[in-house]
């Protein structure tokens, strides 16, 4: 089973135990949240890999389960009252290290030094009441041991990395005192201090004005070549995708339904599902009149996955299997390119001929 | 700032002001309205059946004859100048500042109530102290693991603490441990005297009273605690790596305490005009049994006097309060 390992980065049903290749790798990953209403999937079964220096892009709708990831490779579900709510199982590899059955203390110390994260409103993610330098020090601070000057002093440097002006004087700001980019630069200067060799970005230009939202990417993507770290960016914005992402996973109801090199997938996508994102997506090319093709339905309820292949009640092609197929049987993934896998019970003309003769067009 | 302290303490002698006229009002001049005479006022304060010349004479010394306004005004005069009291035989100077002399048992209103501070003070001061420290460590361990049986047994006492009355409760305490065993003693000693002998003497009185409020503020601060661990900021602090108790002290007690500070400061500037019942229940001659004496012999300046003080307090401390809080909250500017 170890030679499966090796090719890790696109393997769908990987092995277990043993330490991967691969960066980052997670296996198999679940994360259940029991509730008065039942057990939330809110992960269920979850596997894939990142390298150095590439970007994996997580895409899905709001409870997909994308944010839930992100939060569980950083161990932060474990943390607070809710912490002991959580079953977690599977395997996170980061760098050699399994994090789901590490000691949390372990976990604490490659928060913020070997994994970093960025979140979503730069405003509520930072405490009002101390300056963004103090802020960014104590983020150096934790991991390092140096005196204050010797950390405001690379404060200042991240400020001054991040593109803000005047980083010396700015270093004694409060975070309301920042625009909503600069706040945002400030999170990442704070999230790179440490020099992470993960960057996980949850969203991070969903907050922020349009025109600084390409800023933020731009800043993100140097930042990465200059340290070489792997960046997982989760984002419902397929546009944010095609920017940044070397490869992107689609996730819907807590499971991947694709996966593969971002070019393939924008390309050649192989899910309805992905198809119906595509079609979601405002586009300048596109003739005014025509409307946006949106996903139908609602996102499924994560306590009472639908059965087979949970997307079936909102796919349009689930009758063209034969047999109930789509609704008894769960589709796992399978390879449908180089690198490219796909859950779907669809037989592979099935799915050319509608990509290339009913979608394709469209778009 | 200083400014801003300024135009706010300026703002703070109006607020006096216009406390002590109502208070004035309705002491001097609502009797009036519903009939009352100058004599029967004055007949109140020479005892049993007094002459006619009498009732005249002390109407005339204590300017009860005189318009309301003109009294007020000379209330008002003998805080910022003195004033000078026609007690019969002879005529006594007051110095500034005067609240006037008890009608009842004629000594000066000024050096009771700034004897009687003390008294207060060490029974405010230290209660407040110990239900801030309670209050807040049963808070944050009770917001920490909600629902546990920390959380339920301490939420049922503090429950309890806000119920009980200090008639119950202050009475228990001198009962056990004054009298059935007598650890702590019986009359107050001055911290300048005896700091070991003050702080003993005081201790039941502070738990009693720390009891009432520390319920409150477990309350408070277990809500607040709640609500702010949830906030984005927290789970910042934790992506950081932060040990979690950094987390919990530094970042999410920080932000939860600075509501519970105005509180704090509210509750304490009210306590310092008089703990009425308590003090009452532990026989402490502070400011509130003044002010207990003024209302059941209707001594007019005793009330004056305590109601200014007390005034004079809330204002103080919201001023206070107000400047501790921009300390706190950068987000917060005085303008």
């Amino acid at each position: 089973m170890t030679e499966l390992s090796q090719t890790g980065a696109a393997v769908g049903e990987p092995t277990t135990g043993a330490a991967p290749d691969a960066f980052l790798e997670v296996r198999d990953l679940k994360v259940h949240f029991p509730t008065d209403d039942g057990v939330v999937k809110s992960v269920d079964g979850l596997s894939f890999s990142l390298e150095k220096g590439r970007t994996l892009a997580i895409v899905g709708e709001s409870g997909s389960g994308k944010s839930v990831t992100s939060q569980a490779i950083m161990g932060l579900h474990r943390l607070g009252t809710r912490g002991k709510n959580v079953r977690m199982s599977g395997e996170i590899w980061l760098d050699g290290k399994e994090l789901v059955s590490a000691a949390p203390d372990e976990v604490r110390k490659l928060r913020g030094r070997e994994m970093a994260m960025i979140f979503q409103d730069p405003l509520s993610a930072m405490h009002p009441y101390y300056k963004v330098g103090d802020q960014i020090v104590e983020a150096y601070r934790v991991h390092h041991k140096v005196g204050r000057k010797e950390a405001r002093k690379r404060a200042v440097e991240m400020l001054d990395r991040v593109g803000i002006p005047e980083p010396a004087k700015r270093v004694d700001s409060y975070p309301h005192e920042f625009s909503g980019g600069m706040r945002q630069r400030a999170m990442i200067a704070m999230a790179l201090v440490n020099n992470p060799e993960l960057l996980i970005a949850d969203e991070p230009t969903t907050a922020l004005d349009v025109t600084v939202q390409a800023q933020i990417l731009d800043l993100i993507r140097d930042l990465q070549k200059e340290f070489g770290s792997a960046v997982i960016m989760i984002t419902h914005d397929l546009g944010v995708v095609a920017e940044i992402a070397d490869e992107v996973l689609v996730m819907y109801g807590g499971r991947c339904v694709e996966r593969g090199p971002a070019a393939e997938v924008f390309e050649t996508p192989q899910h309805p599902y992905t198809w119906g994102l595509l079609g979601s997506m405002p586009r300048i090319d596109r003739e005014t009149s025509e409307r946006l093709i949106p996903v139908k339905g609602q996102p499924p309820s994560l306590i009472n996955v639908p059965s087979g292949c949970a997307f079936h009640p909102r796919c349009p092609y689930a009758d063209i299997p034969k047999g109930n197929v789509t609704r008894t049987v769960r589709p796992e993934l399978e390879q449908v390119g180089t690198g490219h896998w796909s859950a779907c019970h669809l037989s592979a003309e099935d799915r050319t001929r509608i990509w290339t003769e009913e979608i394709a067009p469209k778009l | 700032m200083i400014s801003y302290i300024l135009r706010r303490t300026f703002a703070a002698v109006i607020l006096l002001l216009v406390v002590s006229a109502v208070t004035f009002a309705i002491f001097f001049l609502l009797p009036r309205l519903v009939g009352q005479t100058a004599d029967q006022l004055a007949q109140q304060y020479i005892g049993k059946s007094p002459s006619k010349a009498d009732i005249a004479a002390v109407k005339h010394n204590l300017g009860l004859d005189q318009p309301v306004y003109v009294q007020y005004w000379h209330f008002i005069k003998g805080i910022v100048a003195g004033a000078d009291y026609n007690l019969g035989p002879t005529t006594v100077h007051c110095d500034a500042p005067c609240f006037g002399y008890s009608f009842k048992d004629h000594v000066a209103v000024w050096p009771q109530l700034t004897s009687r501070l003390p008294v207060t003070l060490s029974l405010a001061v230290g209660a407040a102290v110990m239900w801030l420290v309670s209050g807040v460590v049963v808070g944050v361990i009770s917001a920490l693991k909600p629902r546990s049986v920390f959380d339920r047994t301490f939420m049922g006492v503090a429950l309890a603490g806000v119920s009980l009355p200090m008639f119950f409760t202050g009475s228990l305490a001198i009962l056990l441990f004054t009298y059935q065993w007598p650890i702590f003693g019986r009359t107050y000693v001055p911290f300048t005297d005896n700091p070991a002998q003050w702080a003993n003497t005081l201790f039941p009185a502070w738990c009693s009273l720390a009891l009432l409020y520390s319920a409150i503020y477990a309350r408070l601060t277990r809500s607040g605690m709640l609500e702010t661990m949830n906030e984005d900021f927290i789970r910042t602090a934790r992506a950081k790596g932060l040990p979690e108790r950094n987390v919990v002290v530094r970042h999410g007690l920080r932000a939860a305490l600075t509501p519970i500070i105005t509180v704090f400061g509210m509750d304490l500037g009210l306590l310092l005009g008089g703990a009425v019942i308590t003090e009452s229940v532990f026989s402490l001659h502070g400011i509130g049994e003044y002010a207990v004496q003024g209302i059941t012999d209707n001594d007019l300046p005793k009330i004056l006097g305590v109601t200014l003080l007390a005034a004079f307090f809330v204002v103080i401390a919201n001023l206070v309060v107000d400047v501790l809080y921009a300390a706190a909250d950068p987000r917060v500017r005085l303008s």
